[in-house]
């Protein structure tokens, strides 16, 4: 005889152990997210087409540095775990992981690479 | 195993003979726009790191970014970007119990499609005018 109910059997973190948190993160993301797409489109879109000296100083300005940094980050590790199901549905065994490990290496690639470019062109804004 | 049924089971639909109602491809587009949209970041972040590599690495990547194919990808990915912000929206709709009768579902999959092209053309416009 089981002492749980069934309410305690389902309540939780689930048979992964993450999938509520995972959930959880999806959702608080997708909030930013959704609030940060058009800042980010505005500011992407009003720097295409910048000669190279304005567009380092259009980056050296807090707003658009900070929107375009707090999308990639957020975006990338919002790809992390969307791309986490997609390999959890399409892919076995072997194939599963190195999946996951090349996605999780590219993602953070992208942030780092997308995070330096913006820091240097914050400092090189300052030194002017 | 002898006397089972075999000619009258119901059969689950087969994806290649069963037309997917709209509110399924609706929601598989969520999944393809979602990773489909890393070959716009990985433009954009080339392009970022490209300006503070130096004026050769730039003038090849600004040059990429406002050639019709980068214009083709960024735009490719705006629309991207709106739908699988519009088909997000929805689902927090989704877990939160609303919108799931079959004819919600047809009229949130209509508004998300009509939604994210308006919004792609109305990027369109601002981008051109400013």
């Amino acid at each position: 005889m089981r002492y749980i109910t069934p309410r305690k059997a389902a309540q939780g973190l689930g048979s992964s152990h993450t999938g509520t948190s995972d959930h959880w993160f999806m959702t608080v993301s997708a909030c930013a997210l959704a609030l940060l797409t058009p800042a980010f489109l505005l500011v992407i879109g009003s720097a295409i087409g910048l000669p190279h000296a304005d567009l380092v100083a259009y980056f050296g300005r807090p707003y658009p540095a900070i929107i375009t940094s707090l999308f990639i980050i957020v975006g990338m590790v919002h790809f992390i775990k969307g791309t986490r199901i997609m390999i959890d549905d399409y892919f076995q065994h072997t194939a599963r992981k190195v999946a996951i490990i090349v996605s999780v290496i590219f993602s953070w690639a992208v942030i780092a690479s997308a995070v330096f470019a913006l820091a240097k062109m914050t400092f090189v804004t300052l030194a002017i | 195993m002898a006397d089972v049924n075999r000619g009258n089971r119901p059969l689950s639909p087969h994806l290649q003979v069963y037309k997917l109602p709209l509110a399924a491809v609706t929601s598989i587009l969520t999944r393809i726009t979602g990773h489909a949209l890393v070959a716009g970041i990985l433009l954009l972040v080339w392009w970022l790191v490209a300006a503070v590599s130096g004026p050769g690495a730039f003038a090849v990547a600004d040059w990429v970014v406002r050639s019709w194919l980068g214009f083709l990808i960024l735009t490719g990915s705006t629309w991207a970007l709106w739908y699988h912000t519009l088909a997000g929206i929805r689902h927090l709709f989704y877990d939160a119990g609303y919108g799931m009768e079959i004819e919600q579902a047809k009229q949130s999959s209509r508004a998300i499609i009509f939604g994210s092209v308006v919004l792609t053309l109305l990027s369109l416009i601002l981008f051109f005018i400013f």
